[in-house]
């Protein structure tokens, strides 16, 4: 019997290092620029960080479901831009108060997701076509609200939820962690969270075990837009001008953090937790090279480079479980 | 000579050896059968022959070659060829593009698909099988799909041929082609590796039987040198009460569920009842609309005419979820399309079909859930160290354990068994047998849809035969007749 007990334990050893192994990947960047630059071990650029990454963060807890699902949402990076010229043309152009505003916005962005989970499930079309088709349409949209130009000039109060401060701790960041702590919640502790895993993993066996699959596609696209709108109202309020490029090619950018973070490409694999490190690491690159001076393009080729070893990786595990 | 020798092969795995000091050695030519209980390391030991398992220790020596560690490039290339349990073909090619899938066959950079097809008839020919090398192989039923697996085995020009449950999925008629197949391959000198957990064909087929229980080999016999009774007891190492085992009367005069007419799915006008403690029998021939009509019971397909009444009263399940909902359980017969849920673990597969019951405010409890899975663990024997192990990691009859395990936790009312014995040893069989019989005794009734003669006789009370879409024949327990049977299920 020890001799089982024994196992066991390494058993769990190996589960350990395997699922927390994205976290050995971050503190060795840590490690890394802290020996490279002095200005990066330093608690207010850590914070900094922190509050660079804290919209990545909030949009991937959404686009991390969809991967869970087997699908994928590209219009997340255009939901924010649209999120950004709609809320911001309300409070400016139409006086709106930011309340009234931020809830209209937010209802707008969770239908927009609403909408690809609705074609994606009943006209049953692949949903990098439909987010693809979606991401160009709210672009155009959001071109056509603002012409182009920048709104700004928001009231006051607005500028709390980007720029305010909890504590120490600025308030983008609380944002990001509750609604990290959300979607854990959710993934860990909700049936229909566990409905996600289900309906990625095998479609059939959900549908079969009396899982409403079409609900849970509607469920989670929303979400996803939803939280892609929840980022948006945090950059609108943390930039204070509404700009056409506000969530410019971001869906890339939450995708890695995904991919990196162990939510599998192909469904139903993945864990909140570990999307944490995978949002840290971009923000502790992304910072990190600025503080060493890389230029603007070198660091889109590591951040390319990292998106594609990151999906390399997540493939070759399949091929080797299968 | 000895072809293929193992010496001293050990596997583990996280919280399991699945095999311990395996020496097993096949001799040119013979038909060798290897048997033990679900999980006693027979899929564990032919992946390790294959090079798809690495084993910790131990050697493989092919042709006086030896190997401490093979790839599957290396193995098939020394003419081993397999077909696993799970299938492994690709549902959007055609049979023929599976068949030589990763060996097209060319001309220049072009694949040359008529030459494929071509090749692929004639294996089919060689061997009697009817299916359209065009066809594509999504559209094949399990049958079918399972002798596309073997054909391609075929095509390798194997010098071993390793067969995991070959015969698992087929009908009689198509078992019984499968022997001739096996038969001829013999043959021709081809040495065979057969794992079955069917008594007869073992019997039948083979020259030596090798038994292993929980990762050790127990014994290598001649199988003109043993019986039935003896090896049973050698694979589950205690004496085994009989296969059919007996159950109290139950049947009563309350009808639980009345089918009129039910058509739509590829079946028409079906009409039966069942019994409250009643189990009935479905059998027909693969195709003859069995899984059909339970997919329509179950609202997993649409009903286009008839009426179900459950209880007395008109039911019109739209969805599994409603069919649930009234007190209908289906096990599914394809487990790994549509039962497992592989990536997941024990406890969230038990608890798939009930996660909404046993929620508060959308909240799993998570206490609750465990238990279930415990509960489930215990009572039908789930062989895993924890119930927290992901349901890919158990063996093939184990993870039908745990589908069972699932729709016996929504407390259902009728339960719709698929094929439900498909590679599960003859202990853990038994074991359900036992189970279908504890279900009629609480009251509730079951159709049992099964292509194992033997079976649907032993446990129905009555038995509704099909064919082609159609009810041909129907029979009381006291006229149960195989050939009677076969007639009606035959009936063009
Ligand atoms: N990848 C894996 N990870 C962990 N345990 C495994 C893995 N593969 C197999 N096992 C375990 O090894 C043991 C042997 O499994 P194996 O599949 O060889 O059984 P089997 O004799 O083929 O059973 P069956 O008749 O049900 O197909 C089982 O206890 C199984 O749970
Ligand atoms: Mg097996």
């Amino acid at each position: 019997m020890g001799h089982l007990e024994n196992l066991k334990g390494t058993a769990k050893a190996v589960d350990f290092a395997k699922q927390n192994g994205i976290y050995i990947v971050l503190f060795a960047l840590i490690g890394f620029f802290s020996f490279a630059s002095e200005n990066f071990l330093v608690s207010h650029n850590l914070m900094n960080v922190a509050r660079q990454v804290s919209m990545l963060g909030i949009a991937a807890v959404g686009f991390a479901f969809v991967l869970l699902l087997g699908g994928i949402d590209l219009s997340v990076g255009s939901v924010i831009t649209l999120v950004n010229v709609v809320c911001g043309w309300f409070m400016v152009n139409a006086g709106m108060n930011p309340v009234l505003a931020i809830f209209i916005t937010l209802t707008m962005a969770t239908l927009i997701g609403f909408a690809n989970g609705w074609i994606i499930a009943n006209i049953e079309m692949p949903p990098l076509i439909v987010t693809l088709a979606m991401m160009i349409i709210i672009e155009g949209v959001a071109f056509l609200i603002s012409k182009g130009l920048p709104i700004y000039g928001f009231p006051d109060s607005f500028a709390v939820i980007g720029q305010g401060y909890l504590g120490p701790i600025p308030i983008p960041v609380v944002i990001m962690i509750v609604i990290l702590a959300i979607g854990a919640f959710i993934l860990n502790k909700t049936y229909f969270g566990r409905y996600f895993y289900a309906v990625g993993g095998n479609e059939e066996a959900a549908k079969l075990s009396g899982i409403k699959v079409k609900n849970v596609k509607y469920l989670v696209y929303s979400l996803s837009g939803f939280f892609a709108g929840v980022a948006g109202i945090v950059i609108l309020s943390r930039t204070n001008s509404a700009t056409v490029t506000a969530g410019k090619m971001l869906e890339l950018e939450i995708l890695t953090a995904c991919v990196l973070g162990g939510v599998s490409v192909t469904g139903g694999v993945g864990r909140i937790s570990n999307v944490i490190a995978g949002v840290l690491i971009l923000g502790v690159l992304s910072n990190g090279m600025v503080l060493m001076n890389v230029t603007e393009f070198t660091q889109m080729v590591i951040k390319g480079s990292v998106l594609l070893i990151a999906v390399a990786f997540d493939c070759l595990q399949h091929r080797k479980a299968s | 000579m000895n072809i293929l020798e193992l010496k001293n092969i050990t596997k583990k795995y996280p919280g399991v050896i699945a095999l311990n000091d395996v020496s097993i050695e096949f001799v040119q030519g013979e038909a060798h059968a290897l048997v033990g209980e679900n999980g006693a390391g027979k899929s564990t030991l032919i992946k390790s022959c294959t090079g798809a398992v690495k084993p910790n220790d131990g050697s493989i020596v092919i042709d006086g070659e030896v190997f401490t560690s093979l790839t599957p490039q290396i193995s098939e290339a020394h003419g081993i060829g397999v077909i696993y349990q799970e299938f492994n073909l690709v549902g959007e090619l055609s049979v023929a593009e599976n068949i030589f899938l990763g060996r097209a066959i060319r001309k220049g950079l072009v694949i040359n698909k008529k030459a494929m097809a071509r090749e692929a008839a004639a294996i089919f020919e060689q061997f009697n099988i009817d299916i359209d090398p065009n066809e594509l192989v999504s559209n094949l039923t399990v049958g079918y799909q399972q002798l596309v697996e073997i054909a391609k085995a075929l095509s390798q020009k194997a010098r071993i041929l390793i067969m995991d449950e070959p015969s698992a999925p087929l009908t009689s008629a198509e078992a019984e082609r499968l022997y001739q197949v096996v038969e001829k391959l013999k043959a021709k000198g081809v040495t065979v590796i057969y794992i079955s957990h069917r008594m007869e064909e073992i019997f039948r087929l083979t020259d030596r039987i090798t038994v292993l229980r929980d990762g050790q080999k127990i014994a290598t016999v001649k199988t003109s040198e043993t019986n039935m009774d003896d090896l049973v007891k050698l694979m589950v190492g205690r004496e085994l009460k009989e296969t059919y085992p007996q159950r109290k009367a139950c049947i009563s005069d309350e009808v639980l569920i009345e089918v009129k007419n039910l058509s739509g799915n590829g079946v028409n006008d079906i009409s039966f009842e069942i019994r409250k403690g009643e189990v009935l029998g479905f059998a027909g021939l693969i195709g003859a609309g069995r899984t059909e009509t339970a997919e329509l019971l179950f609202g997993a397909a649409k009903r286009t005419g008839g009426s179900v009444r459950l209880h007395g009263k008109e039911v019109h399940p739209k969805t599994p979820r409603d069919a649930i909902d009234s007190g209908i359980a289906l096990v599914p017969e394809d487990r790994k399309g549509k039962g497992a849920l592989l990536d997941m673990t024990i406890r969230s597969n038990t608890s798939m079909a009930v996660l909404e019951r046993i929620s508060n405010f959308f909240t799993i409890d998570l206490k609750e859930e465990k238990r279930l899975a415990e509960e489930y663990k215990q009572s039908i024997r789930i062989k895993t160290p924890s119930v927290e192990q992901k349901i890919k990691n158990l063996s093939g009859g184990n993870q039908q354990k745990v589908i069972i395990a699932r729709w016996l936790a929504s407390k259902p009312e009728l339960v719709i068994f698929d094929e439900p014995t498909r590679g599960i040893d003859v202990g853990a069989k038994s074991e359900i047998y036992t189970l279908v019989n504890s279900l009629v005794e609480a009251g509730k009734s079951v159709l049992m849809i099964s292509s194992e003669m033997e079976e649907v006789m032993g446990m129905s009370d009555r038995i509704v035969v099909l064919c082609d879409g159609k009810i041909s024949g129907s029979l009381d327990r006291k006229d149960f007749n195989q050939e009677t049977i076969m007639n009606f299920a035959s009936q063009k």
